[in-house]
Parts: C-alpha cells; sequence; structure tokens
C-alpha cells in the first residue's frame, strides 16, 4: 500500500526557475496596435505598430505565438559578445564571467519561440551551449575544494540553473562537512561520503532528501 | 522612440533601509514582494513571518481582476487581450498558492515544534493557527488510539521517547545550519554574519557585496533575512 510521497516543496524545480525567469523584461517589437495592459504585476502599453516596448518575457512569448510582435534578442546575445564570454571563462580557471541571472532560461526561450528573430542562431545556441559546459565543468573541479574548514561559500555571478542543479548536493555537503567537522574538533576529517556524492553530482541532478 | 516600459500598479511597501537607489524610489510591485516572499519560504528551513497585509492586497488584486476578465468576456474584448490578462492572473495566482502551500508543508512537519515556540506561533496567520491546533489535536488522537496506548506505559507520551526523556526528544525542529543560497540586496559587513551563539570556533570573518551569492549556513542569515538585507535565492 505505497503512498506517493508529497513533493518537496522547499526544492525548485527547473520549471519553477523558468517561471521566474519569465518576468524579466525584454523588448518587443509589435506589429500590431493594442490598448495598454493594466495587469497585477504592472502596466504595460500602448502597443503601436514599429514602436519597441519593453514587457516580460512570457507576454513577449504569447505575443510571438500568436504572431503579433517579433522579439528584439537582448543585446547580451550577439555572436561577439557571447565569444568574448566564452574565451574569458575558458581562460579563468575560478572565476565566472558575469552573465545575466537567467541566461539559460531566457535564451532557451528565445530558441523555442523566436528562432526567426535571432541573427545566426546555430551560432548562438552552440555558444551558449559551451558556455554552459565550461562553466559546470569549473563548478565541478571547485567542489573539489571543500573542507572542513569551509563555513560558508562564496558563488559570485552563477545562473540561476547553475544555482539551482548545484543546491542540493552542496547544501547537504557542506552540512555533512559542518556536523563531522563538529563531532571530531581535532582530527582531520575527511569524511568518505564524499566521493559518493562527487559521483552523484557528475552523473546530473539528484535530489538528495533531507532526513 | 520607445515607449514606457511597465511601471508598478500596486502600491507595495517601499524597503525602510533608507538608500536613495533609483530602484528604491520605483514602488516594487506586489507581484514582485509575493515573489520574494515565496522564494524565501521556500529556501528557509523554518517557517518565516506570514505577510498579512501583502497578500490581503494580493487576494484582492486577484478578485478584482478575476471580476474585470469576467467583464472582459461578456463585453466582447477581443480574446487575445483576454488571455493576456487570464495569464497574468493565473500566474499571480500559482505565487499565492505556491507560498501557502509550502508554509502549510512546512507547519505540517513541525507541528509540534510550532507549537511550543511562541516565536513561531507568532508567525502564523490567523487561519495557519486554526489549522495547526486542529491539525495537531487530530493527528495527536489518532497517534494516540492506534499506537501509543498500546506501548508499555513509560512510552505512552506523544512528544517524548519515554517518561525518562529529559525533554521533548520526538518534536520535529527545522535543521537551522541547513545550508541555503543567499544573495545580498546591500552591503553587509562581517559583524552582522556573527553567529549570536557565541560557541563557534569560528568566526565569519567575510562580507558581502550586493548582488554576490554565497552558500552558507541559514542561522547566520537569519536576522538579515528578517531585517531584509538579503534574499534566499
Amino acid at each position: 500500500m505505497a503512498v506517493q510521497p508529497e513533493p518537496d516543496y522547499s526544492l525548485f524545480t527547473a520549471q519553477e526557475i523558468e517561471f521566474v525567469a519569465e518576468d524579466e523584461l525584454i523588448e518587443i517589437v509589435p506589429n500590431m496596435r493594442m490598448d495598454p495592459l493594466n495587469l497585477i504585476c504592472g502596466d504595460f502599453g500602448p502597443f503601436l505598430p514599429q514602436i519597441a516596448a519593453r514587457v516580460p518575457l512570457w507576454l513577449a512569448v504569447a505575443l510571438k505565438k500568436r504572431g503579433k510582435c517579433t522579439i528584439r534578442p537582448p543585446e547580451w546575445m550577439s555572436v561577439e559578445k557571447l565569444t568574448r564570454v566564452l574565451e574569458a571563462e575558458r581562460d579563468s580557471e575560478r572565476e565566472f564571467q558575469s552573465l545575466p541571472f537567467h541566461y539559460v532560461e531566457i535564451s532557451r526561450l528565445l530558441f523555442d519561440h523566436a528562432r526567426d528573430d535571432i541573427p545566426d542562431i546555430y551560432m548562438v545556441r552552440s555558444l551558449i551551449e559551451d558556455i554552459r559546459d565550461v562553466r559546470f565543468h569549473k563548478v565541478q573541479s571547485s567542489l573539489e575544494t571543500f573542507d572542513g574548514r569551509t563555513s560558508a561559500v562564496q558563488i559570485k555571478s552563477l545562473s540561476a540553473m547553475e544555482v539551482n542543479i548545484v543546491r542540493p548536493f552542496v547544501a547537504r555537503a557542506l552540512q555533512s562537512f559542518h556536523k563531522l567537522d563538529s563531532l571530531l574538533p581535532d582530527t582531520d576529517s575527511m569524511p568518505n561520503n564524499q566521493p559518493q556524492e562527487a559521483d552523484k553530482a557528475a552523473k546530473g541532478r539528484r535530489v538528495l532528501r533531507g532526513r | 522612440m520607445e515607449s514606457e516600459s511597465g511601471s508598478g500598479s500596486g502600491s507595495g511597501d517601499k524597503p525602510s533601509d533608507g538608500t536613495d537607489d533609483f530602484e528604491t524610489l520605483i514602488s516594487t510591485t506586489d507581484v514582485e514582494l509575493l515573489r520574494r516572499a515565496w522564494r524565501n519560504e521556500k529556501a528557509a528551513p523554518e517557517i518565516l513571518r506570514f505577510e498579512t497585509h501583502l497578500i490581503d492586497r494580493v487576494t484582492g488584486q486577484l478578485q478584482l481582476m478575476e471580476e474585470t476578465v469576467d467583464d472582459f468576456v461578456e463585453s466582447g474584448i477581443d480574446p487575445l487581450t483576454v488571455s493576456l490578462y487570464q495569464m497574468d492572473l493565473d500566474r499571480t495566482q500559482f505565487l499565492l498558492r505556491s507560498y501557502l502551500r509550502i508554509r502549510i508543508q512546512k507547519i505540517e512537519k513541525f507541528m509540534f515544534h510550532i507549537l511550543k515556540k511562541n516565536e513561531l506561533h507568532d508567525r502564523l496567520s490567523k487561519q495557519e493557527r486554526n489549522f495547526t491546533r486542529r491539525y495537531s489535536e487530530v493527528i495527536g488522537k489518532h497517534l494516540e488510539e492506534s499506537v501509543l496506548l498500546n506501548l508499555p506505559d513509560n512510552y505512552q507520551s506523544l512528544l517524548r521517547q519515554s517518561t525518562t526523556s529529559e525533554e521533548d526528544d520526538m518534536v520535529a525542529e527545522p535543521q537551522m545550519d541547513t545550508f541555503v543560497v543567499c544573495k545580498a540586496r546591500e552591503y553587509v559587513g562581517p559583524s552582522e554574519l556573527q553567529d549570536s551563539n557565541k560557541s563557534l570556533t569560528t568566526d565569519l570573518l567575510m562580507e558581502m557585496e550586493p548582488g554576490e551569492l554565497f552558500f552558507i549556513p541559514f542561522k547566520r542569515i537569519k536576522k538579515l533575512l528578517e531585517n531584509g538585507k538579503v534574499d534566499l535565492v
């Protein structure tokens, strides 16, 4: 008589991260005229043909799906800028380049819905994937530097998706370190659950449920 | 030529920390405040203060918007606009429901602990307090009748392992040293990160610039979270 375990609401799913990202503002160029929208989350418009407007991403995607506008890709999404970011990421071992917090979600949504609005879309897409790979490798290698003395970890310029992926693992790892370190104040505590947890991280996201 | 970007339609509370950034001069919308409360609640291990005024305002706005949408549908406004309003409505409703749901989940998990600690009990809304009381009665009764009364005499307490326990050790408590990801909204000096419990051997000599992300034990930033100086992600 197994009961479905209740979803743990304290973890963000990828869809929820995307939900938050959809509130970011983006520029569109409407091709029709529309009265101002007085939404709960803000007032937008009026919309006039060929005159750019800034709206939340979800609104832009909805309008785009109905063929009412074109979306202007954000300025960080150009081939030159991304190439520069990719090179900088490859050059620095520890540092993360500053990218918009929701760059993964924003680029994903635009690829899915606004293909024709992005110049050189294949180039842009492969650049972004490369950037994601390089950054994630950096995250993984910096995970190996944790030890019992780590009481806080600074992660400048990490993006929302990346944070969400490592969050369960890092939180549990740090907590185990902390606990084991406090139990044995004098010995060099090398918790032997580290290699297993590193494997879990390498295999992709695994939710580590708390007791 | 660009038309004006969205401006807040709700009258959110302005952050009262006195910085004159451009950001604080624009009032934050209620939806943004709700989103922030939702994120904080999701990431925090213990239950946070219930945002009574915010929730009241948002519920009011949602009701108003529902009526507006109904009017639109009747008066035949073009379906595109109606669907956009409906989408916005759905999004806000999702935030509200998810916020309430997380809180209920936390209450169910830490029910007896909340009833014991006044500080936590004060953080609940009126309906949540009702819920906690009734739920704990029902669960208590159920556990007693189905399990506890069948155990030997010394082990019949709901809150203690046995009558020889010194404290209520069967009560689940939230883990306050869970590591959470937080983002500073303004500069945080090292002194503010000291744990009030001075038994820590390593004091955290660290500062946080606005906009930086940190993995940090929850108990260190608990105070800062209440003051609105950091956000959980």
